[in-house]
């Protein structure tokens, strides 16, 4: 057995152990412990990419002594590898933008603690990614709901309490009918491995117990897209983002969200069965309410006069997009949702921090008012915002755009009234995009006079460091390399979703 | 020809001027209401009357829009209450009834061919002994066969307490926590000196202890284990709080203590379940013995292993008494 099949297992309990370790660390060196492991992680998360590549194909890995359908087992594909690889790339570059944010938006004591639920978040990401197994995916589950709780508490202002708590019950109420879900489907099944429940269900056991398992595809659905913030459950997004620090929206926003996204994807692939949830019509009803979320998010997005709220919804607009391509219910619009979430993962966190150097340099304010002639006081900031706005709007060589055409593809595939549909909401989205993108961005380069020069000293004051210079710079590479090598993404993503089933 | 356009302000064009530059929304178009963002705007350049003029016209508009909107606002918020609370029954009667036919659907209960009574529960009922050496089957399905499940538990655990921590605790150096240790500090009470709870608690705690032990101890021989026994310690040491105060828990039981506890206990139950993985998975000889069936010292490392979770439930819960009391411990 190749060196490599262990990384999985080593990079999730190395998280598990660094963040407790955090915890009892002075606030520097939790960061140094920190910044170590998500190097790590991106080394072994690139090293089980590289080998699935090189095997091209998925390997198991069985936790313990006693393989399936005993024991715990993770799973390794070229998906799995590509999605770790970008979950560890994002958090590294959102923690290390944010980390002047982070020293002063959080309480001196507990600075380390943040970065004790960076760490069990980062383990909770790969777990949700790499397990195959449905208890131990909603243990982790568990894990990510109460450090992103915390994530946004962690700011300690009023706000922030009720803004994590309305989240938490939020998101209780999806793990709930998760767990209900998940329950039900044990009992129909009589196995957790989904591996095992696909075999259960492919052989036709499940036949008697017909209407209970649509219950149960409903069920874990729904329980999923309340966590990730779909259409009309989307009310706890904006203000856990608005009150949260940099780094935490940025992580909620492009990393918590598509956890789960990843989650249903898996086990509509790898327990249920793509056909069967065709055969449901489940997937008819995620593109209903992903189609609404595109328009609805881009119209309460228009709405809003703080930049960041505007964004958080965005945000709600973009997890439509992903629903929308997950409802087209062909194998393109998979692709094209898994594309788009690497798409907006990379551009969403790319906007909330960069909000984070406007922010600095308009009285500490992120209103549209505040924040005109920003471009000309943080330049590095702007340009990320600038190369952000583009990409949500669909720019060519942003990626953005690259998710768009292949929406439109996928839909011109399906055919029928779908297409209509979705080419009819794609440009009516795009344009409500343009709205607010534009706006902000016009504000953001909108020359300003400073008579009482405020602005002037606070700009020589908060020069941004050259982390955060670094970070933006790489954030910018990314979103270019997304845009411009897309082909080779979606060729990974091809071959990993047809190793799934 | 041009006529000169009086009301240029009121003109498509600048309003959307004015939307881009961020001064005005489209949606509050109807309420004419804009003083605010031009307030803002040339604060500076206005002298002092002006400014005040500014403010007397601000105030007549907002009564004037209060009154005009107060009576069918309320009109339509009472409509909206009432719409919301019927949705939420018609929502939760429907989510009951969807919900008991799927119930009504499922397999029988105790129906020896139902799919849950497969191969799997019949291995751990029957091999249970002798793949993981624990007489207590659930303990050697939560700590052997599906240990991975448990170690995130754990984990679980010990995020609630950081969260907790992060809500409720205390820096005695900061601003803030001078001020709440001034005023809010109940500590001034203790110790209370009842001697009906002072008596009670001396006779229960060591026994409740002495249990607690005995059930982690013994969780791979009887019922119990690590997740019951730690939290009947945790229990004792809370009742042990309220009695004689945390001054004579502090000799014993403070924020180190925690810590040291807790991290310990959760890095061993890592290490030990990584090697344990790790053997498994490629094949390696596992040098852990599992001992007979039966003795207190057997079943490899459950034993251990659920000392470990005692300690992290014991831990968690006297510490989420203790931020919860007084911000820290």
């Amino acid at each position: 057995m190749d060196l490599c099949t262990n990384f999985p297992m080593f990079s999730i309990i190395l998280c598990l152990m660094c963040g407790v370790v955090c915890s009892v660390l002075k606030k520097n060196m939790a960061r140094y412990v920190t910044y170590g492991l998500l190097t790590v992680l991106v080394v072994l998360s690139a090293a089980v990419l590289g080998y699935t590549v090189s095997i091209d194909g998925s390997f198991i890995y069985q936790m313990g002594h006693f393989g399936a359908p005993f024991g715990n087992e993770l799973r390794a594909g070229v998906l799995e590898g590509v999605f770790t690889v970008f979950f560890s790339v994002i958090m590294y570059l959102s923690v290390i933008a944010g980390e002047k944010h982070i020293y002063e938006d959080v309480e001196e004591s507990k600075i380390n603690l943040y970065y004790t639920l960076i760490c069990l978040m980062m383990s909770s990401l790969l777990a949700l990614t790499y397990t195959n197994d449905v208890f131990t995916a909603y243990v982790f589950v568990e894990i990510n709901t109460i450090t992103a709780a915390g994530l946004v508490a962690v700011m300690g202002n009023g706000r922030a309490y009720f803004s994590s708590a309305k989240y938490m019950i939020m998101s209780l109420l999806g793990s709930g009918l998760l767990l209900i879900g998940i329950t039900l489907l044990y009992d129909v099944t009589g196995h957790l491995l989904l591996s095992n429940i696909k075999y259960a269900v492919v052989t036709s056991t499940i036949k008697e117990y017909a209407e209970p398992f649509t219950i149960i595809i409903a069920l874990i659905t729904i329980g999923l897209s309340i966590k990730s913030a779909l259409f009309p459950f989307h009310s706890w997004l904006p203000d856990a983002h608005t009150a949260s620090t940099i780094s935490s929206s940025a992580i909620l926003s492009s990393l918590v969200l598509k956890a789960y996204i990843v989650l249903l994807i898996k086990i509509y692939y790898r327990a249920i069965g793509w056909e069967t949830v065709l055969e449901t019509g489940v997937n008819d009803i995620v593109f209903v309410f992903g189609i609404m979320a595109m328009i609805f998010g881009s119209v309460f997005a228009i709405a809003q006069k703080d930049v960041k709220r505007m964004t958080a919804y965005s945000s709600v607009a973009q997890i439509g997009y992903i629903f929308m391509g997950i409802g087209i219910g062909n194998a393109a619009g998979v692709v094209a949702a898994v594309f788009h979430i690497f798409a907006h993962g990379a551009t969403k966190s790319m906007i909330f921090t960069s909000l984070g150097g406007i922010k600095e340099v308009s009285r500490h304010s992120t209103k549209l008012d505040a924040i005109k002639g920003a471009g000309y006081r943080n330049k590095v900031a702007s340009v990320a915002f600038a190369v952000g706005a583009f990409s949500m709007v669909g720019i060519p060589f942003f990626p953005g755009f690259v998710s768009k055409i292949n929406f439109a593809d996928a839909a011109i595939d399906a055919g029928g009234p779908k297409m209509i549909v979705i080419l009819v909401a794609l440009a009516v989205s795009t344009v409500l995009n343009c709205i607010y993108f534009f706006r902000a961005l016009i504000c953001l380069y909108t020359p300003v006079s400073d008579p009482g020069g405020r602005l002037t000293e606070e700009v020589d004051n908060t020069k941004p460091t050259a982390k955060y210079i670094g970070a933006m710079a790489f954030f910018i590479v990314a979103n270019l390399f997304l845009g411009t090598f897309s082909d080779m993404i979606i060729k990974l993503i091809t071959r990993g979703l047809s190793m799934f089933s | 020809m041009s006529r000169v356009r009086t009301d240029y302000e009121k003109t498509l064009w600048r309003k959307i001027v004015r939307f881009v530059n961020g001064e005005k929304d489209l949606f509050d178009e109807q309420s004419g209401f804009n003083v605010e963002t031009e307030e803002l705007e040339d604060r500076r350049h206005r002298n002092f009357f002006e400014e005040a003029e500014l403010n007397k016209k601000k105030v007549q508009i907002a009564e004037l829009i209060e009154e005009r909107s107060e009576e069918t606002e309320q009109r339509a918020v009472k409509l909206y209450e009432r719409f919301y609370r019927l949705f939420a029954v018609i929502t939760c009667v429907a989510i009951i009834a969807i919900l008991l036919v799927t119930v009504a659907n499922l397999p029988d209960y105790g129906d020896p061919d139902n799919p849950a009574n497969n191969e799997v529960s019949k291995k751990y009922i029957e091999d249970g002994i002798k793949d993981t050496g624990a007489v207590n089957i659930v303990a050697g399905m939560i700590l052997d066969y599906r240990a991975f499940d448990t170690l995130g538990e754990s984990h679980v655990l010990f995020i609630a307490a950081v969260c907790v921590m992060i809500l409720l605790k205390i820096d005695p150096d900061s601003e803030k926590g001078k001020r709440f240790i001034s005023l809010e500090n109940d500590r001034a009470y203790e110790p209370k000196n009842d001697p009906i709870l002072v008596w009670a608690t001396g006779i229960l705690v060591p026994i409740i202890i002495v249990f607690g032990i005995y059930v982690i101890l013994n969780g791979h021989l009887s019922p119990g284990g690590g997740f019951s026994g730690g939290a009947i310690i945790g229990a004792g040491l809370i009742l042990y709080l309220n009695a004689f105060g945390f001054k004579k828990t502090e000799r014993f039981f403070t924020q180190k203590t925690f810590s040291v506890v807790s991290v310990s206990a959760l890095l061993f139950y890592s290490i030990s379940k990584t090697y344990a993985f790790f053997t498994g998975a490629n094949g390696i000889h596992n040098i852990i013995s599992k001992g007979t069936a039966g003795d207190i010292i057997s079943a490899g490392l459950i034993l251990p292993l659920n000392i470990c979770v005692g300690a992290v439930v014991a831990c968690t819960m006297y510490s989420f008494y203790g931020m919860f009391r007084k911000g820290g411990l």
